[in-house]
């Protein structure tokens, strides 16, 4: 069986004005379909270039990146992406800006007028499912941060993406909050089971909600190990407090620990 | 209380200004040569009724021509130099250049082409009042932020997608704002050409009356034009809140 996403010997360098920036150096994992794998490593060690690279929106500059087969050459039109910022747009209502993916992408493009109102439905229900029934028409501006990643979160799942990327999605939030949606992305992926990279910085996220941890050397960003999280499924919050887990994050927070000195 | 301090502010200052003037002009006994009171410019106004109203709705319509020029031009040149940064980084100097030439030393090409009248004080408008909306617009595309771009260029959205979503609409707050400098701009303008070279208008008129010695109705002149300038301000700020109620509840910053 062929691995979903197949990231193959990538290498990435920036060229800068003041010289060059090599961001990534022959990284490579794969996950298969329904897969929620974590990336974590210190600050600036190309994370978000990958990313990028996962999603077309770069070319590598050496290896190469598959996904379902084939090897990504452009914008990969499949991904659903999340960013720490949730970047509404303050002038469309919540259900316009979770609808605005079915605006772009084919084959919901060509479809979107003449079936406005199942896409409503579907919207509507997807911001049931994180808790956000009964706001649909509100605006961004009157949501708390927690809300409006949420929002985020349902505009990178309505057009049903087989990757969900995400880019440090719960770092802006406060320890309660992100708790919160932490079981909020777990119940989804439960439900949906769509794949997902999860870059973060925070080794209990990438612990509490991961099958597949790569941790990632400061730049270039190296593969440096791979650590597969075993719980049981569905994992309640209480999780965390486990001693096993707590060995994990240890195990983690010294290796990246390594990687930062070296 | 405060709410009612607040509404009835602007008409208290304006009214006290006015009282300060009269009072100074009278108690200093400053000759209404150099500086007529309110009362000999409201008599003046009184007076001149006619021709003050009649050179002011010469100034409003040129104004408004020159600035719904502006404002067309202004937008798609907005739209083009915000599209692409080789546009933008090719084109701004030569804007910039063009906005620091004083727009008086044009208007005589102005009259050499066009002749005395009309036509080159709604050129003057359009073309001092062009500037802020073009920058505007073109900051408004240009400061999309990098990650929603990445979102839909990721879902495979082309460059005009992306403006249409979200370049467009995300410019509007920068529009209005730019609006509300353009039309007081505008009337500048006017007013400069018309002071150079025309047969009707504010500017025309204060001219004559200066060298008249009629110095309440010069006065009065200024006046009607700050006046005209505060009206159509005023109803540019209520548009601007009206449609881009988004922008105020939200501070975009807050946000992005």
């Amino acid at each position: 069986m062929t691995a979903f996403v197949d990231i193959d010997d990538v290498t990435l360098v920036y060229k800068g004005a003041t010289g060059d920036v090599h961001a990534l150096d022959r990284l490579g994992f794969s996950l298969e379909k329904g897969d929620f794998a974590a990336v974590v490593g210190p600050s600036g060690c190309g994370k978000s270039s990958l990313m990028k690279l996962v999603t077309g929106l770069l070319p590598p500059d050496f290896g190469t990146i598959k996904i379902a087969g084939e090897t990504v050459t452009g914008p990969v039109k499949m991904a659903g992406m999340a960013f720490q910022n949730p970047n509404m747009l303050p002038w469309r209502s919540v259900i316009d800006n979770v609808m605005l993916p079915l605006e772009i992408v084919q084959p919901h493009r060509s479809r979107f007028r003449a079936e406005k109102e199942r896409y409503r439905e579907q919207a509507t229900r997807l911001l049931a499912t994180v808790g956000l029934d009964g706001f649909a028409d509100r605006y961004p501006w009157e949501l708390s941060g927690g809300m409006q990643q949420r929002v985020s979160l349902c505009r990178a799942l309505i057009h049903q993406p087989a990757l969900l990327m995400l880019d440090e999605p719960f770092a802006a939030l406060d320890a309660f909050t992100r708790e919160e949606l932490w079981c909020v992305l777990r119940d989804l992926w439960e439900e949906i089971r769509f794949t997902v990279i999860l870059v973060t910085h925070d080794l209990r996220e990438a612990v509490f909600l991961a099958d597949y941890i790569h941790v990632i050397s400061a730049r270039p960003g190296r593969l440096v190990m791979t650590k597969t999280i075993d719980f049981p499924r569905p994992r309640s919050l209480d999780l965390l407090f486990d001693k096993d887990f707590a060995d994990i994050v240890h195990e983690l927070r010294a290796k990246i620990g390594e990687v930062r000195k070296s | 209380m405060t709410g009612t301090a607040e509404r009835l502010s602007p008409w208290l200052f304006t009214i006290a200004m006015f009282l300060i003037w009269e009072a100074v002009c009278r108690f200093a006994k400053i000759d209404p040569f150099i500086l007529p009171a309110p009362s000999e410019i409201f008599a003046a106004m009184n007076q001149y009724w006619w021709p003050l109203a009649k050179n002011s709705f010469v100034t409003l319509w040129t104004t408004m021509a020159g600035f719904a020029l502006a404002v067309g031009f202004g937008i798609v040149l907005g739209l083009v130099v915000g599209w692409s940064r080789t546009i933008y980084r090719g084109l701004y100097p030569v804007l910039i250049g063009f906005n620091s030439v004083p727009k008086v030393a044009v208007v005589p090409i102005l009259v050499i082409w066009f002749g005395i009248g009309e036509i080159p004080a709604i050129l003057t408008a359009f073309l001092i009042s062009f500037f802020p909306i073009v920058v505007n617009v073109a900051t408004g595309l240009s400061t999309i932020e990098p990650e929603l771009e990445d979102v839909l260029r990721a879902l495979g959205a082309s460059k005009l997608d992306i403006m249409l979503k979200v370049g467009i609409p995300r410019t509007q707050p920068y529009l209005f704002g730019a609006l509300k400098v353009a039309i007081t701009l505008a009337f500048v303008g006017t007013v400069v050409s018309e002071t150079i070279a025309a047969n009707a208008g504010l500017g025309f008129l204060m001219v004559q009356a200066g060298s008249n010695f009629q110095m309440p109705l010069v006065f009065a002149g200024l006046l009607l034009l700050a006046a005209e300038g505060i009206v159509m301000y005023a109803v540019f700020a209520y548009v601007e809140v009206h449609f881009t109620k988004w922008a105020h509840r939200s501070s975009m910053s807050a946000a992005g």
